[in-house]
C-alpha cells in the first residue's frame, strides 16, 4: 500500500494497462502497429492539451478556456500557418505571449483564474469564428506528413506520447526552473521569499500552457487536415480529467507530466473501449464518468491505506 | 450495362417484395458489414432517421444482403469524437461506413484513414469534403427553384410573393433562398415583395409574417423553407387576409392544416422537404459500392414531395410533431446512381 501511495504514477499505468488488455481482448485487430496508431493518434493533441492544463494546475489555477484556445490555434494552423507561414507563426507567438500576460494579470490583481479563463474562452471562441467562419482550411503539408509518419518499431501515436512525456518530465520534474514552478503551487510565499519573482513565474507557467495549447491545435489539424471553430471544445474538460487521472492534484503543485500523458491516453482509450462494447451512446458519457470515478476512488483508497 | 442494370432493378423489386433472396447482385455482399456513424440524435428529424436506418437495415440483414448494419451515435456532437469513432470502426473491420458528419472538413483525416484501409465511406446530409468519400448531398437550391416552378403552374397570371427564410447565416438558408430567387428570375410574372426570417420554426415565422403583413400589397403565393408554413398561414388568418398559396415543408402540423383547409374549401398546394429516410438511401448506395457497382462520388438526394393526391396517406403515416418520412430501397439507390451518371 505504501508503495502505491509513494509512487503516484503506478495507478495511472495500471489503469491504462488494464483498459488496454480489455480492448485487445475485445478487438484483437487493435493489437497491431496499424491498430495502435488508429486507437491513439487522436490522443496526441489531447495529451498536449492535458500538459497545457497541467502547467496551469501546477500553479494552483485552472484553465476553462483551453478547449476554445486549442480550437483557435487549430483555426490559425489551418488558415494562416498554411497560406502565410510567417504571419501564422507570428500569430502563434502572440497567442503564447497573451497567455503569459494573462498569467501575470491573474497574479498581479489576484484574480480568480477560473473566472478570467472562462471569460477568455469566449474571446478565443470569437476569434476562432472570425478567422474561420465556416469549417474549412487545410493542413500545412509538413504537418500532415509529421502526423502520418510511420516510424519503425512503434506507431507515431506511441512515439509521440513517449516524446511528450519525456520532454515535459525533464522540464518539470528534473530541471531547476521546473522545480521552482512546482514550488509556486506548493508554497508560493516561500518561493517569493527565496527571491523569485512570482509574477514572472506565473507568466512562465501560463506561457508554457499557451505553447502546449498551440502544439495541441497544430497536431490536431495535422490529423484532421482541416479545422472548424468548435473543433476542440471538449478538450477543456478532457484535459482537466487527464491531469487528475494521471495522478495530479488541484492544489499543492503535485503534478506528473508522465501521468498526464497516460491520463490522456486512458481517457481516449476508455471512449473507444465503450464503443467496442457496443454501449448505447446514451450511456457512454455516464460510463466514461464512471471509469473516472473508479480510478479516483482507487487512488483515494490506496492513499488512505498508505497513511495508516 | 443497361441489361445488367435492368436485372439489378428487377432483383431489387423482387427482394423488396419479399419474393426472392438477393443473390442476383453482381457482387455478393452477404458477408460484409456496414456501420452508421452519426453525430447527433437530439431532434425529431434525427430520431426518425435512426428509426428508418434500424427498420431498413434489419430487413436487409434478415434478407441476407449484408451481415450487419450497426448504428453508432457519438455521445457528444463533436468532430474529434466522431473522428475517433470512425477510426474505431476501421479497427472493428467494417467494410463500409455510412456517415452523417459533425463537420464537413474536420473528419477528413479520419475518412482518409478509412479509405486507405479499404473501407468505403458514404456521407449523407452532413457530408464530408474528402475526395475519396461518396457524398449524397441535398440540392437545396433546386428545392427553392421547384417551389417557384410549382407556383408558375398554378398561378399563370403571376403576382406578388412573400419569402420566408430560415436561420440567418446558415448555408442551407442561403442555398434555398438562392434557388427561389433564380426561380423568380426565370418566371418574371412573379415578384418577391417581402422577405422575413422564420428560423424554420412555426412560432417565429408567425410573428415575423404578422409583422410584415400590414406593409404588403396583395400576396398570391408564399415560398418557404419548411417548418414555417403553418405559422405563416396562422398569421394571414389573424390579419384577416385571404390565405395565399403557401408551399409547405412536410411537417406534421403543416400537413394537418393542409388537410383541414382542403376539406373546408378545396385548398390545393405542394409540400416538399428532405426525408430523414435518406439514411436508408445511403445504406443502399454503400451496399451498391460494396457489390462492385460503379458509383459516382457525388450523388444528389431526391426530395420527398407530397402532392394533393398523397396528402391523406402522408398525414396518416406521420407521427404528431414529426416530419413526413420515406424509406428508400435498392432500386431508389440505383435510380439515384443512374441519374448522377
Amino acid at each position: 500500500m505504501t508503495f502505491l501511495a509513494r509512487h503516484r504514477i503506478v495507478l495511472p499505468v495500471v489503469s491504462l494497462a488494464v483498459l488496454l488488455a480489455a480492448t485487445f481482448y475485445m478487438q484483437p485487430r487493435a493489437m497491431s502497429y496499424f491498430g495502435l496508431n488508429l486507437l491513439f493518434n487522436l490522443a496526441v493533441p489531447i495529451a498536449l492539451a492535458t500538459i497545457a492544463q497541467m502547467m496551469i494546475i501546477m500553479v494552483n489555477d485552472i484553465d476553462l478556456s483551453l478547449g476554445a484556445f486549442v480550437s483557435l490555434t487549430a483555426c490559425v494552423t489551418a488558415t494562416f500557418l498554411q497560406d502565410a507561414p510567417l504571419i501564422g507563426a507570428l500569430i502563434m507567438l502572440s497567442l503564447i505571449l497573451s497567455y503569459a500576460a494573462l498569467g501575470a494579470l491573474i497574479h498581479a490583481f489576484d484574480l480568480p483564474a477560473i473566472v478570467v479563463t472562462l471569460g477568455m474562452s469566449f474571446v478565443w471562441g470569437g476569434l476562432a469564428l472570425f478567422i474561420l467562419p465556416s469549417p474549412g482550411g487545410s493542413s500545412p503539408e509538413w504537418l500532415r506528413a509529421l502526423m502520418t509518419v510511420k516510424p519503425p518499431f512503434a506507431p507515431m501515436a506511441v512515439v509521440a506520447a513517449i516524446i511528450i512525456a519525456l520532454v515535459t518530465h525533464l522540464l518539470i520534474m528534473r530541471s531547476g526552473i521546473g522545480t521552482v514552478l512546482r514550488g509556486v503551487g506548493g508554497n508560493a510565499r516561500s518561493v517569493g521569499r527565496a527571491g523569485w519573482s512570482l509574477i514572472r513565474l506565473k507568466a512562465l507557467a501560463y506561457g508554457l500552457a499557451g505553447l502546449f495549447g498551440v502544439l495541441a491545435g497544430m497536431t490536431l489539424v495535422g490529423l484532421t487536415t482541416a479545422a472548424d471553430a468548435n473543433i476542440a471544445m471538449r478538450y477543456t474538460l478532457l484535459s482537466i480529467a487527464g491531469v487528475i487521472l494521471g495522478g495530479g492534484e488541484f492544489i499543492g503543485g503535485k503534478v506528473s507530466p508522465t501521468g498526464a500523458v497516460i491520463g490522456a491516453l486512458t481517457l481516449t482509450l476508455a471512449a473507444s473501449f465503450l464503443s467496442f462494447m457496443r454501449l448505447s451512446s446514451d450511456w457512454q458519457i455516464g460510463a466514461q464518468g464512471a471509469i473516472l470515478i473508479l480510478v479516483l476512488t482507487a487512488r483515494l483508497i490506496f492513499r488512505q491505506g498508505g497513511r495508516t | 450495362m443497361n441489361i445488367s442494370r435492368m436485372l439489378l432493378g428487377a432483383a431489387g423489386i423482387a427482394m423488396t417484395a419479399g419474393l426472392a433472396h438477393a443473390d442476383a447482385h453482381s457482387g455478393d455482399t452477404s458477408e460484409m458489414r456496414i456501420a452508421l456513424s452519426n453525430n447527433y440524435a437530439g431532434n425529431s428529424w434525427r430520431q426518425a432517421m435512426l428509426q428508418t436506418w434500424k427498420e431498413s437495415t434489419a430487413q436487409a440483414v434478415a434478407d441476407g444482403v449484408v451481415a450487419a448494419a450497426d448504428a453508432y451515435t457519438t455521445s457528444e456532437n463533436q468532430a474529434t469524437e466522431q473522428a475517433a469513432q470512425i477510426q474505431n470502426m476501421i479497427l472493428q473491420g467494417y467494410d463500409a461506413i455510412v456517415l452523417n458528419a459533425a463537420s464537413p472538413t474536420a473528419l477528413n483525416g479520419a475518412v482518409k484513414e478509412a479509405c486507405d484501409a479499404g473501407v468505403i465511406v458514404v456521407s449523407f446530409d452532413g457530408i464530408v469534403t474528402e475526395p475519396c468519400a461518396y457524398r449524397i448531398a441535398v440540392d437545396f437550391a433546386q428545392m427553392g427553384r421547384e417551389q417557384v416552378e410549382y407556383l408558375a403552374t398554378r398561378l399563370a397570371d403571376g403576382g406578388n410573393l412573400l419569402e420566408i427564410r430560415g436561420l440567418a447565416g446558415v448555408f442551407v438558408d442561403d442555398e434555398i433562398s438562392k434557388g427561389i430567387h433564380e426561380g423568380v428570375d426565370n418566371n418574371d410574372q412573379f415578384e418577391i415583395v417581402g422577405s422575413v426570417h422564420g428560423d424554420w420554426a412555426q412560432d417565429v415565422a408567425q410573428k415575423a409574417v404578422a409583422g410584415i403583413l400590414p406593409s404588403l400589397p396583395e400576396v398570391v403565393g408564399v415560398v418557404t423553407q419548411g417548418g414555417d408554413g403553418y405559422g405563416t398561414a396562422q398569421a394571414f388568418e389573424a390579419a384577416g387576409r385571404d390565405t395565399p398559396l403557401i408551399v409547405l415543408g412536410n411537417r406534421q402540423d403543416e400537413l394537418q392544416w393542409w388537410a383541414e383547409q382542403r376539406d373546408a374549401n378545396g385548398y390545393e398546394t405542394l409540400s416538399l422537404s428532405i426525408a430523414p429516410g435518406v439514411a436508408s438511401l445511403a445504406f443502399w448506395v454503400a451496399q451498391q459500392v460494396l457489390a462492385g457497382e460503379e458509383v459516382p462520388q457525388d450523388l444528389t438526394v431526391p426530395f420527398l414531395k407530397i402532392t394533393q393526391a398523397d396528402l391523406d396517406e402522408a398525414l396518416a403515416s406521420t407521427p404528431e410533431g414529426s416530419v413526413a418520412n420515406v424509406s428508400y430501397f435498392l432500386e431508389d439507390a440505383q435510380q439515384v446512381i443512374a441519374d448522377a451518371e
